[in-house]
């Protein structure tokens, strides 16, 4: 096979060189069989995909170059500032800012504020999203799953400002005896316990961490029912022929098939949370004192800290200040997302 | 344990399409039945109305009748779940859960309803694989996901899943058309096998595996496209293939044996 090949391949060495390769006997695999054919044969056919793959490669290095290249600039701003810093930047709870040639800031409070509501919106939200998308992909007639599916993708839509004015002036008024509540019987519990205002204010954690977790929902419910959808029907079909009941498939099937893109997809709302800005500038207070480490803590998270700073950006020294702060911000969403690819390809390895 | 089956008058539809038309026909308790007949003729419809898998397809209806040892299936107040616990289904395509070991494969209808004595499960698995003729080649792995093993393997998993449970009847869709001549052969001396237990039908587009596996043989037809299929003519399969009284099915026959 392959010597008939060769000779009829060998035969026509006049002719357009790319017509042989795409005969029928004559598969693109046995080309370097065949050293008669111009070397250039190849470049000839291939111009189409050289192009495309130089392009494919070309934008993909460009995304990362600009996101070395943001993460170069933030690194280069926040050194000066880091080095004027009095207090440690790790460890200290201070934000002193005001003046140059006293910078005393660190990120303690800041990242305890931001990854507690943004930790406390992902436990509301997750089963939330998974509940609607199993309900929207497994029981719901399609008549009505499209519509309510719909609905779920337009709270992406609304603006964060309006989340922070709602969130500020009616969700806060509406869950203060909620916070109470919970403050008085579980108080005992250190994360229920007096924050540093008062659990009746409403402008804490507690009410920012809800309304993050309304902003986050459209994205996990999407991924997840994008995942939930996806289940193979062929093994819908085993679980339903053994006997299985809905909520059985869903155990058996559909939930193990898809866990890995819908922690995926909540680990994008944990990244959408963690840099959520103007919303929780509105619901938060401001506040002197250090946090309890209480849901019931007010205060600021990077993001908010950062766009509340913006008078002051007239300093490098002080701005330096606040891009370190943007920096660690920066690293950490990174780390959120490559946590999330770690947990779908270590999960998805199961499947084989 | 094996039970017969009584089909009357059965009538299928996907939406405002008449898939299958008038078909009754008796399955005998320990025996084969083939089903057998051109693409799109309705045969797996008819298999998937026999465990009510069909009405799993959104907009589709049954009339008539299946009766398994007597109980209309389609009574009012039966519930589906558990018509499907009783009457098993083997697939065209080997659907084993992916991500669960090959033991918990074998136990997933036992675990559905209830068992959970470990000994008892072990036992079953065992019981299953051997029946499955699986046992000797899984033994060592049986923590193993079930998706790591081969397509004819992957199917005999299937089967023993489906037998695991005890059927009163296994239903099975083309189950060899996606294997090697070794692991079909496997599959059908299984299936002489699983014939002193079961009640078989079998779905199959090979006419040498109906001859050989099946006692009583179904010949489907349709007369065109969005027409309803209809049965022909079913009998004891050397008739059939011998000598049927059906001019269509001597077409049919003869056709593919050339
Ligand atoms: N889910 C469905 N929705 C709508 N129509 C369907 C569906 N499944 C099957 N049909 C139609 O019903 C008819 C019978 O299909 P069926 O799958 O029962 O044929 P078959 O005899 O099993 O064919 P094959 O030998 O190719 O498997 C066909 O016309 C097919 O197009
Ligand atoms: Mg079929």
């Amino acid at each position: 096979m392959t010597e008939s090949t060769n000779s009829q391949r060998a035969a026509p060495p006049g002719e357009n060189g790319a017509a042989p390769v795409n005969t029928p006997e004559g598969p693109v695999l046995e080309a370097p069989l065949t050293p008669p054919n111009p070397p250039n044969e190849k470049k000839v056919v291939r111009v189409g995909d050289r192009i495309f793959r130089t392009m494919a490669t070309a934008s993909g290095a460009f995304v990362v170059a600009l996101i070395a290249a943001i993460g170069l600039f933030l690194l280069i701003r926040a050194i000066p500032a880091l080095h004027a810093n009095e207090a440690n930047f790790l460890l200290s709870g201070r934000w002193e800012t005001g003046d140059p040639e006293h910078l005393a800031f660190g990120i303690v409070d800041l990242a305890w504020i931001t990854v507690a509501s943004s930790v406390f919106a992902l436990v509301l939200a997750m089963p939330v999203a998974a509940g609607i998308a199993l309900f929207l992909t497994q029981y719901a007639p399609r008549v009505l799953a499209r519509p309510f599916a719909y609905v779920v993708d337009l709270l992406a839509a609304v603006p964060s400002v309006i989340y922070g004015l709602w969130g500020a002036l009616v969700l806060a008024p509406v869950l203060k005896p909620v916070a109470v509540w919970l403050n008085t019987n579980l108080g005992w519990i250190p994360i229920f316990g007096d924050g540093n205002v008062p659990a009746d204010s409403g402008s804490n954690v507690f009410t920012a961490g809800i309304v993050l977790a309304v902003m986050i929902l459209p994205i996990i419910t999407g991924v997840a029912r994008e995942v939930f959808a996806r289940t193979p029907s062929a093994q819908i079909e085993g679980a339903l022929a053994l006997g299985a009941t809905k909520w059985e498939v869903v155990r058996t099937t559909v939930w193990p098939f898809g866990r890995s893109g819908f922690v995926g997809g909540s680990m994008l709302g944990l990244g959408r949370a963690l840099g959520e800005t103007v919303a929780l500038t509105v619901i938060l207070s401001y506040t002197y004192e250090g946090p309890h480490y209480s849901i019931f803590d007010a205060g600021a998270t990077f993001a908010s800290r950062i766009a509340l700073g913006s008078a002051e950006f007239n300093d490098n020294l002080t701005v330096g200040a606040y891009i370190a702060a943007g920096l660690v911000l920066f690293v950490s969403t990174f780390a959120v997302n490559a946590l999330a690819r770690w947990i779908e390809s270590s999960s998805g390895r199961g499947k084989e | 344990m094996a039970k017969r089956l009584d089909i009357e008058n059965l009538n299928l539809y996907y939406n405002k399409f008449h898939a299958v038309q008038d078909v009754s026909l008796q399955v005998h308790a320990r025996s084969v039945t083939a089903f057998i007949g051109p693409s799109g003729c309705g045969k797996s419809t008819v298999l998937r109305s026999l465990n009510r898998m069909h009405e799993v397809v959104p907009g589709s209806r049954v009339e008539g009748r299946v009766l398994l040892d007597g109980e209309n299936i389609y009574a009012p107040g039966v519930d589906p779940v558990q018509v499907r616990r009783t009457i098993g289904m083997v697939f065209q395509k080997a659907n084993p859960f992916p991500t669960m070991s090959i033991r918990d494969n074998v136990v997933a209808g036992l675990k559905l309803a209830g068992e959970k004595n470990k000994r008892k499960l072990d036992e079953i698995t065992e019981r299953s694989l051997r029946g499955a003729n699986l046992w000797e080649e899984v033994k060592d792995r049986l923590n193993k996901p079930g998706g790591g093993l081969s397509g004819g393997q992957q199917q005999r998993l299937c089967i023993a899943r489906a037998i695991a449970v005890q059927p009163d009847v296994l239903l099975m869709d083309e189950p060899c058309s996606a294997l090697d001549p070794i692991s079909t052969l496997a599959i059908e001396d299984l299936i002489a096998e699983l014939k002193k237990d079961y009640t078989i039908v079998i779905v199959t587009h090979n006419m040498q595996q109906a001859a050989r596996v099946s006692d009583q043989t179904a010949f489907f037809n349709v007369a065109g496209v969005g027409q309803p299929g209809k049965l022909v003519e079913i009998g004891e399969t050397g008739k059939i293939f011998s000598n049927p009284s059906q001019k269509a099915t001597e077409d049919y026959i003869s056709g593919r044996f050339g």
